[in-house]
């Protein structure tokens, strides 16, 4: 006779140590260590940092090499464990005027004070497949310039000066801690990039590609994206001033965005805005689309419904450690939810049955 | 047993206290949703986390824990979750209702009666009753503030229109205390009536939405309906083949691939405790001491 399986706890123990064991795959395969992840799969690193929103190299190699590189898996080890650290305080706002570049371009202007730096970047690339990194060829070694003497203004600071484009607010409201405090809506314009910085790149990638293909059409330039380290300072209560506490690389975009005015605003150039941890300019970019397409609001501009004007549903969906959450868990049991359906099914066709019946009758 | 690396059941104080905050305001408002902020936890969202942040937020080392998954103390997640606070908090735990202090649920109550000693703790997925009907959580907020529920009864008189009953099985909404439209997670509506004038306090987190809300035990929460469509609990018109109960709700289970199936009930303590007692179902065996 059938009896209700039984046994989950040692289906679950059985589970964990076949997944280790697959985790490492073939052990006649060297291992792989988080250094050479750190070191080699930066990349990965720096996304897995940007959406864990916790800035360490070491803690996300570690993520990635657990989660057998799923980096969706490695964010969500990641977040599960920053939620666990206390809060020390606040960081005063990174000066990223002062940023030490590693790249920087400008697609508004041939050239810059500061000019243009290429940096280590997959553009204009061939993406042919280099078979010379399947044979582990020696480590290439790149042309050294001396480091830039001075920090490098923003492009957007030249715009300013002719009143071209809006004034960045200045605004010195505490900003809020999603990790820290439920989101509220409507949300500020704060607590939204907060949001998309943590947000999936996929997701945030798919909804500026949007407004770039009609839906809410904001027509971005990238006045300027900078890749480089920026010091993080603290104020220490004891001593009274500010000390830096190390530093952080990030990538940061502003979009410079047409606008013909509109009942409360002139015709200007307006901003979007994005900031992340290390190299990630996809994510970077893509962010400030969105960040320009939510401000519509503000900006006194038509909502034409397109999805990423739509706060509420940008907000609440960007989150892919809830997403696959969510999504994933239609993986657990429904029986009792499913019966109680199939209850109803049976129930309902019974009377649709009956009253055919009784029609074919009559 | 307790992993010292972590505080008391998982979470820090600070965040235990900002939980509590926020159920005490839930059983100050019974059925209003409080937003609080649910924190990542060690497990996915969906799989739980609203219902395990209430209960560290709950428990004391004294505390006998139950955790169950479709009324069954041994579906893997519920396994999961209890083994968590096994290894976080080293309280005691049992299968049998009567003996826990705090019960963790996902989409069943107990057949047993629960006590004033008790806590039951719903996992829930999305505490919004009417968020099918509107998708915007700025609008629900405002729906529920001007008690403005016409889009619900609206649905249901829909339903009855095109199927002649409530085409909703699970998840039915109840209205508490004549107040607020509630969710009750999916509990399959059999399970409706044991929410109202429940002696226990019945606790209900919702970790991805950020929501908790409570119904302080003997508190009224009446189950949406019409005076001539009354609600009606349903279940499978079967009594369990392992036990004989007729009054308990049914799991089907599909035993070959001729169509055979057998019922049995979805709350395992309750059909354990029956077997003891020397009820025999229609395939059911006599059961002896110690043996389940």
């Amino acid at each position: 006779m059938y009896v209700a399986v039984k046994g989950g706890e040692r289906a679950i123990d059985n589970a964990h140590a076949w997944l280790a064991e697959e985790r490492r795959g073939d052990p006649a395969v060297a291992e792989l260590t988080t250094a050479q992840i750190r070191e080699q799969l930066r990349l990965a690193v720096n996304r897995v940092m940007a959406e864990g929103s916790l800035y360490d190299l070491d803690l996300a190699a570690l993520a990635i090499k657990q989660a057998r590189g799923d980096l969706i898996e490695a964010v969500f080890l990641i977040r599960a464990y920053r939620t666990t650290l206390p809060r020390h305080g606040v960081s005063l706002p990174v000066e990223t005027a002062q940023m030490a570049v590693t790249r920087r371009i400008s697609a508004t202007f041939k050239d810059a004070p500061g000019g243009q730096v290429l940096g280590p970047t997959f553009d204009y690339t061939h993406r042919l497949l280099d078979f010379t990194l399947e044979a582990n060829g020696e480590a290439p070694v790149a042309l050294r310039a001396p480091a830039m003497a001075a920090a490098v203004p923003h492009i957007t600071s030249f715009l300013n000066r002719d009143g071209m484009i809006e004034e960045a607010p200045h605004d010195d409201t505490p900003p809020p801690d999603l990790t820290r405090e439920p989101m509220e809506l409507p949300a500020s314009r704060a607590t939204r990039l907060q949001a998309i910085a943590r947000g999936d790149e996929g997701f945030i990638l798919s909804m500026a590609y949007s407004t770039q293909r009609g839906y809410g059409r904001t027509h971005a330039f990238v006045g300027e994206l900078r890749i480089g380290m920026v010091d993080v300072e603290m104020e220490v209560p004891e001593l009274g001033f500010a000390i830096c506490i190390g530093e952080i690389e990030l990538t940061e975009c502003e979009t410079v965005n047409q606008f013909k005015g509109s009942r409360t605003e002139p015709p200007q150039f307006t901003r979007g805005y994005g900031l992340t941890f290390g190299q990630n300019e996809r994510k970077s970019i893509a962010m400030s689309l969105v960040d320009r397409a939510l401000r519509w609001k503000e900006l006194g501009e038509d909502y034409t419904g397109a999805p990423a004007q739509d706060e509420e549903f940008v907000l609440m969906h960007a989150d892919n450690v809830q997403a696959t959450g969510f999504l994933e868990h239609i993986k657990l049991p429904h029986y009792v939810d499913f019966q109680s359906e199939l209850e109803l099914v049976r129930k309902l066709r019974a009377e649709v049955a009956a009253s055919a019946m009784q029609e074919a009758a009559e | 047993m307790t992993d010292q690396a972590y505080n008391f059941a998982y979470l820090d104080e600070q965040t235990k206290r900002m939980i509590r905050r926020a159920i005490l305001k839930g059983v100050a408002v019974p059925g209003y949703q409080v937003p609080f902020a649910s924190r990542e936890m060690p497990m996915p969202y969906g799989w739980g986390t609203g219902g395990v942040q209430v209960t560290a937020a709950c428990l004391t080392p004294e505390d006998v824990l139950k955790v169950i998954d479709q009324g069954a103390d041994d579906t893997t997640n519920a396994v999961s979750i209890r083994k968590f606070f096994q290894r976080t908090a080293g309280v005691a735990t049992t299968e049998a209702t009567g003996e826990a202090t705090l019960i963790q649920t996902r989409h069943r109550i107990p057949e047993a009666p629960l006590t004033e000693d008790q806590i039951l703790v719903y996992q829930v997925p999305i505490p919004e009753p009417l968020r099918f009907l509107e998708p915007r959580e700025t609008e629900t907020r405002k729906m529920h503030s001007l008690e403005e529920y016409g889009l619900m009864h609206v649905k249901l008189y829909e339903d009855i229109a095109r199927h002649g009953h409530i085409a909703t099985a699970y998840a039915y909404p109840v209205k508490v205390e004549g107040r607020y439209v509630m969710d009750p997670s999916p509990i399959p509506r059999f399970d409706n009536p044991k929410l109202s004038d429940c002696p226990a306090l019945q606790l209900f987190g919702a970790g991805r939405e950020q929501r908790i809300y409570a119904l302080p035990p003997y508190t009224q929460a009446v189950s949406l309906d019409f005076e001539d469509h009354p609600f009606e609990a349903s279940k499978a018109p079967h009594d369990c083949d392992l036990c004989g109960a007729s009054d308990s709700y049914l799991d089907e289970v599909i035993t070959d691939d001729q169509g055979g199936r057998m019922f049995v009930c979805s709350d395992t303590d309750h059909c354990r405790c029956r077997r003891e007692a020397g009820h025999v179902g229609r395939l059911g065996t006599p059961i002896t001491e110690g043996v389940s």
